[in-house]
């Protein structure tokens, strides 16, 4: 279906929606959209699943287990209901998946210009243009790599790489290593960077510390079980803090192997706290450490103890094994401040620093001051523009792989009644009406039959086989 | 702020304004120019190690602003430097500054959280090797080799909310910052 899509329309047109990205979020778009008979097209940069076939190290795995992997209509049927992906496999997935929902997918196709155009909008990309309505964006929240300004400070003899240039320790010279950053990357790249016989600095700042496997089941069980997942952006007492909140620290192995600082100290790794400065050729690290051990420690406690408190009003008791406590993160009584990076003692930084979305093709005023999206759950305070895939975005699961089923349901639901209300509004004013923009009218009548039929199509979840 | 919490704290005083506080948050958020403070303090010799600072005016909220009266601290050196005695050191006001920072932070909070504080103490103890003040050994740093701060706390909660009170007023407290973090500092003359 997808080879045949590009025979099937032509490369410039007018759909309803432009869906950008197809990844797992704009995939599982296109499968509501496709659902509510909804005229759209999904444009891809590169290939399907691309970030996850060509921006990931080799050796990550999902950090969700895969019975938690699913998409509308379509969830994990192998025989490891509680392995880890392997990227390949991710891909796999994402692939499948887009074969049997049909997406009308154009791959190598960058959207180049995002621009407000009559009702709708103009999408320009670098194989001709798109006129629509709506636009939803699926393009993910890790486009850009979020490296902080004093970077540019350090010694040019280093080697820098990004979590989106770094593929194995194979990449960096034999010297040691000083890794930024404490969320579930950086943690995976010290662990495997220090086991291929380099020494290793870790950077670590604010982080969230977590058991892989918790009273004999996996920590997402848990998550889920307890209603975290599911909590909304419109629950919570801070959302801009919830959703700057770094990924917790987690690894996907086969031994479901719980990797926390500790965990890292074991094997040698020195903690170092967060850096804060680049001097002289020396890296600069805060004095906070303690502190930031502290928090995590103890949110991992309430963590547990919520987990627990469920687990005994909910008959999970007797079932599952005994409550457990971890020993407290162990911070050296004089952890390091500085590092000199010239010594030749260190190649490489790595910068595990996160990601921010690129949005340099928007030109729709739709960011706020500090170049983020303003949405409310992904729907975009600028009309017929909504988001996918962001970090808390409608759900604290948003930006899973298993998040975008109740996200895409929702946004879909509204995205239809915006395309027929918008619709109404024009039909109820027909001296506004230009002539030459009637086959809206046709494209609206489509939408409200869609609405009308989607109540019980939602429903049929099928299982894949 | 759930219902919950508002009620919770309604019943707790700490003496902090906390619905002030949070409105001074969100109006500052839409005119995050207004957040931008300027601190000032002055300094003059006296005799010897002595001197005397005054603190009075300060920037914010988009204006000049002026505490209700005017502060002096007397600052010197103990007599084993053969100094007077006028007035506490340098780096024990630093001491100072970190300790009132953080207790006002762990009032804050804890009104935030709905926790009523009876008692807190922090009691503070940092070591100096003076080698390098002194010029002895270049390899000793002249401040502080590290500080420790040990609260005794008496509040209606569990260890762990005391505790957990304790790291968020490290983590929003300016003078642990500015003691754990780097700071450019131009000194000019004129």
């Amino acid at each position: 279906m997808i080879d045949a899509a590009p025979r099937r329309r032509p490369l410039t047109g007018t759909v309803d929606v432009v869906v950008i990205g197809a990844g797992h979020a704009g995939l599982a778009m296109s499968r509501c959209l496709s659902e509510r008979s909804i005229d759209h097209v999904v444009l891809e940069r590169g290939e399907i699943a691309n970030s996850w076939r060509h921006e990931r190290w080799d050796s990550l795995r999902l950090l969700t287990p895969n019975w938690q992997s699913r998409l509308p209509g379509y969830r994990y049927a192998g025989a490891d209901p509680d392995g880890y992906m392997t990227m390949p496999e991710v891909v796999g997935f994402i692939d499948q998946y887009a074969r049997i929902v049909s997406a009308p997918v154009r791959t190598g196709t960058a959207v180049t210009s995002v621009s407000a155009a009559d009702d709708g909008y103009r999408v320009v990309t670098d194989h001709g243009q798109w006129r629509c309505r709506a636009v939803v964006i699926a393009s993910g929240a890790h486009n850009i790599p979020a490296v902080p300004s004093l970077g540019a400070a350090l010694p040019r003899s280093l080697q820098t790489l990004t979590t989106k240039e770094y593929r194995n320790p194979g990449q960096l010279d034999d010297r040691g290593a000083l890794v930024v950053g404490a969320s579930a990357t950086g943690l995976q790249l010290a662990d495997e960077i220090q086991r291929s016989g380099r020494q290793v600095t870790l950077a670590v700042g604010e982080h969230i510390r977590m058991p892989r496997v918790y009273r004999g089941l996996d920590i997402q069980w848990w998550l889920d079980a307890i209603g975290i997942l599911d909590e909304r952006y419109d629950e919570v007492d801070d959302i801009v803090r919830a959703r700057r909140v770094p990924s917790p620290q987690l690894i996907g192995t086969p031994q479901r192997s719980t990797l926390d600082l500790n965990t890292l100290t074991e094997r040698g790794v020195e903690i170092a706290g967060r850096l804060v400065g680049v001097s002289d050729g020396k890296a600069q690290f805060s004095g906070s450490l303690r502190n930031h051990c502290a928090m995590a420690d103890l949110k991992q406690g309430r963590l547990l103890e919520t987990i627990d408190a469920w687990a005994g009003q909910n008959g999970k008791r007797d079932e599952i094994a005994a409550p457990e406590r971890f020993a407290p993160t162990r911070v050296e009584d004089t952890p390091r401040l500085s590092l000199d990076l010239t010594s030749g003692r260190i190649g490489t930084v790595i910068w595990a620093t996160g990601f921010r979305p690129d949005y340099g093709w928007l030109h729709v005023p739709a960011l706020d001051r500090k170049g983020s999206l303003r949405h409310a759950g992904g729907i975009v305070d600028v009309r017929g523009l909504y988001v996918l895939g962001l970090n808390f975005m409608r759900r604290r699961k948003s930006s899973f792989l298993h998040g975008a089923e109740d996200d895409v349901h929702d946004l879909s639901t509204h995205l239809a009644m915006y395309l027929r209300d918008s619709a109404k509004a024009v039909s109820r004013a027909p001296r506004k009406v230009d002539l030459t923009k009637d086959h809206h009218l046709g494209h609206a009548a489509n939408a409200v039959a869609a609405v009308a039929a989607s109540d019980w199509q939602l429903g049929q979840d099928g299982q894949m086989n | 702020m759930s219902a919950t919490a508002t009620s919770a704290s309604n019943k707790v005083d700490n003496g902090v304004n906390v619905e002030a506080l949070l409105g001074a948050r969100a109006a500052l958020t839409e005119a995050p120019e207004a957040a931008r403070f300027k601190w000032r303090a002055t300094c003059s010799w006296v005799n010897g190690t002595h001197s005397r600072s005054t603190v009075q005016s300060f920037f914010g909220l988009g204006a000049e602003q002026s505490h209700k009266t005017e502060f002096r601290y007397d600052a010197d050196h103990p007599e084993v430097f053969a100094s007077e005695d006028n007035g506490a050191t340098p780096v024990e006001y630093v001491l100072v500054g970190l300790a009132s920072c953080l207790t006002a932070g762990v009032a804050a909070v804890a009104q935030n959280r709905g926790i009523q504080l009876r008692s807190v103490k922090a009691t503070l103890e940092a070591g100096m090797d003076i080698q390098g003040i002194l010029g002895i050994d270049s390899d000793v740093r002249n401040g502080f080799d590290g500080i420790k701060v040990v609260f005794d706390i008496d509040a209606d909660a569990s260890k762990e909310d005391i505790a957990a009170l304790v790291a968020q007023s490290q983590r929003r407290s300016a003078v642990f910052d500015i003691v754990t973090n780097p700071t450019n500092v131009a000194v000019e003359v004129r």
